[in-house]
């Protein structure tokens, strides 16, 4: 685990806490948030009703956009890591569903409002 | 959503139009080029994205590929990288890039990574195969404004920042002063014929060369001057035409020369050194690109190859090729390239590597087989292409310093431009300027001679081929052209045997 300032820990937290929101505004059931195993972390697991779908969401957040996109920061083996770790929280919770979908979603604040930005399926 | 700007990939001298589209997908922020980029263009990624930044624009969200159409063509250069960031930024409604003058506007500039426009290699040629391909307008580096503006058929823009490209597309075009060009002033004035002094003969060779554009051949003992003679070749060479000046400038700009002081009016000269290697004489290189040789830089000037044995001897021999058709082509696994060669070339030798082999009162310190192996390098085939050998005795008696100055280069030089001007005349109906591009058969068929038998007399004795004949007849239409005859006589016809063959003409 990377060591990081209370500011930041605090800001990652809320951004998460604004992700869940909106995925909820947007009709999905939060299962979980903030899942760990010995191989990382999950930010939010929620399900998709429409798709049958169990979607594991990682959240990243930027203070301002001096920093580039948050999504930028996901990887490649990022993602990829990501849908191993989803492997292991099905194989944990015995949980099943049609479509296993691993989200980004990135929150930007700065602005008036906080930017959010959702992209479905970054990882298979 | 996507966008298209246009550009330029060059592939030696010739331009293939490129399309630069972006679009772009929602998924993790990526770029993406496809079409067969090099490294140097892959790398306009991040330059490009910077300097967009830089300009205050937004750069798309998500995945944003770069497709440089026509796939199938190779792609090198930096030049791509406004056309890239244009269409990138286009792609983006809120950037508001207006549109309507994309279509025939091409794009060349590489991006810093504050949005600072930098100057490209090969912008005339860019700007020429622009012009052709039917685009109107270009944009081009503000610092490579004074170039472009060479470029006949085609409006350019000087930008010098990212934004300022945005504003020549919005019709708000900002002005960059063009420094005024100084041709000739600052360029280090060419050495004056006047220097040498004595060796008359050598200097009517030179004379006799410059008017024809023949090859020249400088034989003799080191420090007689043969070097000194080469380099005062060009003072005695009449400026380019026009069109010339501009073929000329687009092989030197895409060698990556600055053209500040404007178009190459002065025919150049180029003295490569004897280890220059195949690639820089004949052009080459690595990555994909191919660049002009020292050949192709000489077109329309002179070639001169001081040392000639030293250079290597595969390096002679692949001017044969050049020296025949006045163009080099260049094949590499992926293309073929051409580039002109039309070069006077003049070469210069010692007779032996320590220089005194066969002068009068020097004895010669090298083993008979090293005189002939240095000899041989110069092989009968090159030897067979020069047009004019002239041996250069060693100096035999000091020059009276108070004797009469010797004719300046501007009255040779004029006498040149009268012989110039008659050959032009006479080759009027035909595509030849000068006497040396002038083919055998069109020579024989159509220049008449009025007596034959010194020539016949050569061939017997196998002292000259018929190539050579053809070479005798072409100096000999020269020295006619420089005595203001309207036809050779047998006097032209004798000397121009004496200048082809150099002391094995008395025989005969």
């Amino acid at each position: 685990m990377v060591r990081q300032g209370k500011v930041s820990r605090a800001l990652g937290s809320h951004g998460e806490q604004l992700a869940a929101e909106y995925l909820q505004a947007q009709g999905m059931e939060i299962l979980e948030r903030n899942w760990r195993c010995a191989e990382g972390e999950l930010d939010i697991i929620a399900y998709d009703a429409p798709a049958d779908a169990l979607v594991f969401v990682e959240v990243k957040t930027k203070s301002g956009p001096g920093f580039g996109h948050p999504l930028e920061a996901i990887t490649v083996a990022k993602a990829r890591r990501l849908y191993r770790l989803a492997l292991l929280w099905v194989d944990d919770r015995r949980r099943r569903a049609r479509v296993l979908r691993v989200d980004g979603v990135g929150v930007l604040f700065g602005g008036q409002v906080p930017e959010i930005t959702h992209v479905r399926g970054i990882a298979a | 959503m996507s966008a298209t700007t246009w550009c330029i990939a060059l592939q030696g001298l010739e331009g293939a139009r490129v399309e630069v589209e972006a679009a772009t997908t929602m998924n993790l922020p990526r770029t993406i080029f496809v079409g067969l980029p090099d490294a140097a263009l892959n790398e306009a990624k991040e330059r490009v994205k910077h300097g967009v930044k830089a300009a205050g624009r937004k750069w798309p969200d998500g995945v944003v590929t770069v497709n440089l159409s026509p796939g199938s063509v190779h792609k090198h250069g930096t030049h791509f990288d406004l056309a890239i960031a244009v269409a990138a930024m286009s792609v983006d409604e809120r950037n508001e890039v207006a549109r309507p003058l994309l279509a025939d506007t091409v794009l060349f500039g590489e991006l810093g990574l504050d949005g600072r426009v930098r100057p490209v290699r090969g912008i005339i040629p860019l700007l020429l195969a622009a012009s052709r391909h039917g685009f109107e307008r270009a944009v081009v580096p503000a610092a490579q404004l004074a170039e472009a503006e060479l470029v006949p058929g085609i409006t350019v823009w000087g930008v010098a920042h990212l934004h300022e490209v945005l504003e020549v597309l919005a019709g708000r075009p900002v002005l960059h002063s063009v420094p005024q060009a100084q041709p000739d002033e600052a360029a280090p004035a060419s050495p004056d014929l006047s220097d040498v002094r004595g060796n008359e003969e050598a200097r009517f060779a030179l004379e006799v060369a410059a008017a024809g554009r023949h090859h020249l051949f400088l034989h003799g003992p080191p420090g007689v001057g043969k070097t000194m003679l080469a380099s005062r070749l060009p003072s005695i060479l009449p400026p380019l035409a026009p069109s010339e000046a501009i073929e000329v400038s687009a092989i030197h700009s895409l060698a990556g020369e600055r053209l500040d002081g404007g178009l190459i009016t002065r025919p150049p000269f180029q003295d490569p050194h004897h280890t220059a290697s195949r690639q820089s004489l004949v052009g080459g290189g690595g990555g994909g690109e191919i660049r002009p040789g020292a050949v192709s830089l000489a077109h329309r000037g002179v070639l001169f190859l001081d040392e000639g044995p030293e250079f290597g001897q595969k390096t002679l021999e692949s001017l044969r090729v050049p020296l025949e058709n006045g163009y080099v082509s260049i094949g590499r696994a992926m293309q073929q390239v051409r580039f002109p060669a039309r070069f006077q070339l003049v070469l210069a030798a010692n007779p032996c590597p320590c220089g005194s082999h066969g002068v009068a009162g020097k004895e010669c310190s090298c083993p008979p087989f090293r005189v002939r192996q240095y000899q041989d390098r110069l092989s009968g085939p090159i030897l067979d292409r020069v047009d004019i050998m002239l041996q250069m005795p060693a100096v035999t008696r000091f020059m009276e310093v108070d004797g009469p100055v010797p004719e300046s280069s501007a009255v040779v030089l004029s006498r040149v431009l009268e012989a110039r001007e008659r050959q032009a005349r006479r080759l009027a109906e035909t595509p030849w300027t000068t006497n040396n591009e002038v083919p055998g058969s069109y020579l024989r068929s159509e220049l008449p001679l009025p007596d034959a038998s010194p020539i016949n007399r050569a061939l017997a004795l196998g002292k000259l081929t018929s190539r050579g004949v053809d070479k005798v007849l072409r100096v000999a239409w020269t020295l006619a052209d420089l005595a203001g005859k309207e036809a050779v006589g047998s006097t032209e016809l004798m000397a121009a045997m004496r200048l082809r063959l150099g002391d094995a003409a008395r025989a005969a």
